[in-house]
């Protein structure tokens, strides 16, 4: 019979295949072994939200819905100008809509949403799939931790730029050499050596960076009060906490300026206040400033990005380099960049052997 | 009443009408068990076969009621009957197609003495009846007034009655070697050797088999991917479950016939008490050979089907015929 061994061969497949363990997911029973970066759901990591907007208008299936009101936030320093900031009040993902293509989250300019491997969300009503910003924030405690960065890579370009613009803040004569730190980047090593504080470099270096313009400034933002009275008749109105305190912090702000009126002007330096630079760090620490209490509190697993930009100035001073490798790459001829990466490398691989 | 009067030689023990009530509860018994075994092998095997699981919850064994629950959905199901379908026959085609399975049932012997009816003539009644299946089949196709019933229908007729013949004349050469058309002593005179004469015989038997039940690779007349499962298309509910018992049970009947005729029937090592058991494993053995082709092979066309049949088994068949008959007169009687 002609095509006979073809038919012996289709019956050994099947017979063979009924010998091993069938592939069968038994899906609600066990949960699958999901990679964790799989993209299940978004996550809102609201505090970091400023309403820029963006992620909805580059939705393409417009799914994400924000609102939002503006606040003022009482100005810094005595008779500068009130600031405004945005309150987001919604913010809602329809992921009957939503097509998972990402792009919300990769525009995202403020590290406000996220993937998270989260997918067991379905309803029964699709209504119902319309997820507010409690739920999406929920959701950010399932987002696993950003990957680490390589030692061995050359560091970011904001890093970089950053470190350059360190020496302008410093420098400024208006500062009267109160700063401990303002060094000049090449010396930057050898200083920071000495600072146990290197162990956590995100937080030690920016109070130290901010006590000079604070030591002009009124009242550090640090007491500004709260109007209790303001608070809790907020509380009762049904505001959110979150915004009932900053009406509270606004209205005691009004009622310390009323009080301090005449203190305001016999400052001058205050308003020579530092470079851009500064400013910039100064705002950044600012705005991270309440939603960092908030972020505190809650233990969020990602770091804002105020924070990070905000404490990015320092961190190129991390005490991780190896002074050896260091002065022999400079006496190379080498720009200092390239010689502060090989050393910081040749610090890491030994770190890592020691550990070994 | 005692015992005496119970067992005595026309006590109510032996009393035909007795008799008859026990006779019928075991073949209704067997009638309903074993094709659902059948079809859970099917489900199962199949699904291994093809790296799955199959029915998993009901039960809560690995779904053993799997079939038990499928019944009770159909008979849950709403009874419809097209408008323009001949009522009557529409509605009593699925007992002519399932009936013939169990009256077969009747002659099939599962141990030396453990026959519902030992027909003298128990293998020509067996075909003669399961070829009546064929009838329920064209009445459901002409009954539903739709077209690819009526098509199942023709090309099930077209293919029961080609595929008869090689399975009678492999049949016939069991006849001969045995000399009985009883199925009990077919079984009785069974000899190992049979399994070598026969060889040819029970290839064209078990083929011509699969195609009388339309299961694949022979299953053209209910094709569901071409014309939506044939004569069944217009059945629902509990209906459409008889049709699916037709085939279940139809392949009990073919796996029974199979072991009683070419595998010995009850006979086997150990006891003779042992009778049932060695029936239902042969019987099971081909049940599962029968799932195993469905899991493997593609359907035959229809020319090719009707080609494999009229020029392949028939012939086949017919030298078998003549190598039995020649074996027995010549060496067996030593008529040289």
């Amino acid at each position: 019979m002609p095509g006979g061994t073809g038919l012996l061969k289709g019956l050994s497949v099947t017979l063979r295949t009924m010998t091993k363990r069938s592939v069968t997911r038994q899906y609600p029973d066990v949960k699958p072994v999901l990679p964790p970066r799989t993209r299940g759901v978004i996550a809102l990591m609201e505090e970091n939200c400023t309403v820029c907007m963006l992620c909805s208008r580059e939705c393409p299936d417009w799914c994400i819905y924000i609102d939002s009101h503006k606040e003022t936030v009482p100005p810094k320093e005595p008779g500068a100008r009130a600031r405004t900031r945005n309150i987001l009040d919604r913010f809602a993902i329809d992921f009957a809509l939503c097509m998972y293509c990402g792009i919300c989250v990769e525009v995202c300019p403020f590290d406000a949403l996220f993937w998270s491997p989260e997918f067991e969300y379905s309803e029964y009503d699709i209504r119902d799939l319309t997820h507010e910003k409690e739920r999406l924030r929920e959701w950010m405690y399932t987002v696993p931790a950003p990957p680490v960065l390589d030692p061995d890579g050359t560091p970011a370009a904001e890093l970089v730029a950053a470190e350059k613009a360190e020496p302008k803040v410093y420098e400024a004569p208006s500062l009267g050499g109160g700063a401990p730190v303002a060094a000049p980047v090449a010396a930057a090593p050898a200083a920071v050596e000495a600072t146990p504080a290197a162990a956590a470099p995100a937080e030690a270096p920016a109070p130290a960076a901010k006590k000079p313009a604070r030591e002009h400034a009124e009242i550090a933002k640090e007491d500004v009060g709260v109007d209790q009275a303001v608070f809790d008749a907020a509380i009762a109105a049904g505001l959110p906490e979150r915004q009932a305190r900053a009406k509270a912090k606004s209205a005691w702000m009004k009622e310390w300026k009323k009080n301090n009126a005449i203190e305001a002007p016999s400052e001058p330096e205050a308003t020579t206040a530092p470079s851009p630079a500064a400013g910039s760090t100064e705002g950044g620490g600012d705005a991270a400033g309440e939603s960092g209490d908030l972020k505190d509190a809650e233990g969020g697993p990602v770091a804002g990005p105020p924070d990070a930009s905000a404490a990015s100035s320092h961190d190129i001073g991390e005490p991780q380099i190896d002074q050896e490798v260091y002065d022999a790459a400079i006496a190379e001829g080498l720009p200092d960049r390239v010689a502060r990466s090989k050393a910081k490398s040749a610090w890491v691989k030994k770190a890592r052997k020691g550990l070994a | 009443m005692s015992p005496e009067i119970l067992a005595a030689d026309g006590g109510i023990l032996h009393s035909f009408g007795f008799l008859l009530a026990v006779k019928i509860a075991a073949v209704l018994l067997v009638f309903l068990t074993v094709p659902l075994a059948v079809g859970m092998l099917e489900h199962k095997g199949m699904a291994h076969m093809q790296a799955r699981l199959g029915p998993m919850y009901a039960g809560g064994f690995h779904g053993w009621a799997q079939l038990v629950a499928d019944g009770i959905k159909f008979v849950q199901k709403e009874d419809v009957v097209p408008d323009n379908a001949d009522r009557s026959v529409f509605k009593l085609a699925p007992a002519v197609s399932l009936l013939p399975a169990m009256f077969v049932l009747v002659v099939i012997p599962v141990g030396p003495d453990i026959v519902a009816e030992p027909l003298d003539i128990g293998l020509f009644y067996a075909l003669a009846i399961s070829s009546v299946s064929v009838i329920g089949m064209l009445m459901a196709a002409w009954s539903s007034a739709n077209k690819f019933s009526l098509l199942g229908g023709i090309r099930g007729a077209a293919q029961l009655i080609a595929y008869e013949l090689p399975l009678i004349l492999s049949a016939v050469s069991v006849v001969i070697l045995s000399g009985t058309l009883s199925l009990t002593g077919i079984a009785e005179a069974w000899r190992w050797w049979w399994l070598l004469a026969l060889a040819p015989g029970i290839f064209i038997f078990f083929t011509s088999s699969l195609a009388e039940l339309n299961r694949p690779p022979f299953d053209m007349p209910i094709a569901d991917s071409e014309i939506i499962f044939g004569h069944m298309t217009e059945y629902t509910g509990l209906r459409f479950a008889l049709f699916l018992l037709t085939e279940y049970a139809g392949i009990v009947v073919a796996a029974g016939l199979m072991t009683v005729m070419f595998f010995g029937g009850w006979r086997g090592p150990g006891p003779e008490a042992l009778g049932p058991v060695w029936t239902l494993a042969k019987v099971f053995a081909v049940a599962f050979v029968v799932v195993w082709l469905r899991a493997t092979y593609p359907r035959l066309r229809e020319d090719q089907l009707q080609k494999f049949c009229w020029k392949a088994l028939i012939p086949l068949a017919l030298v078998q015929l003549l190598a039995v008959a020649a074996l027995k007169v010549y060496v067996m009687h030593g008529a040289l």
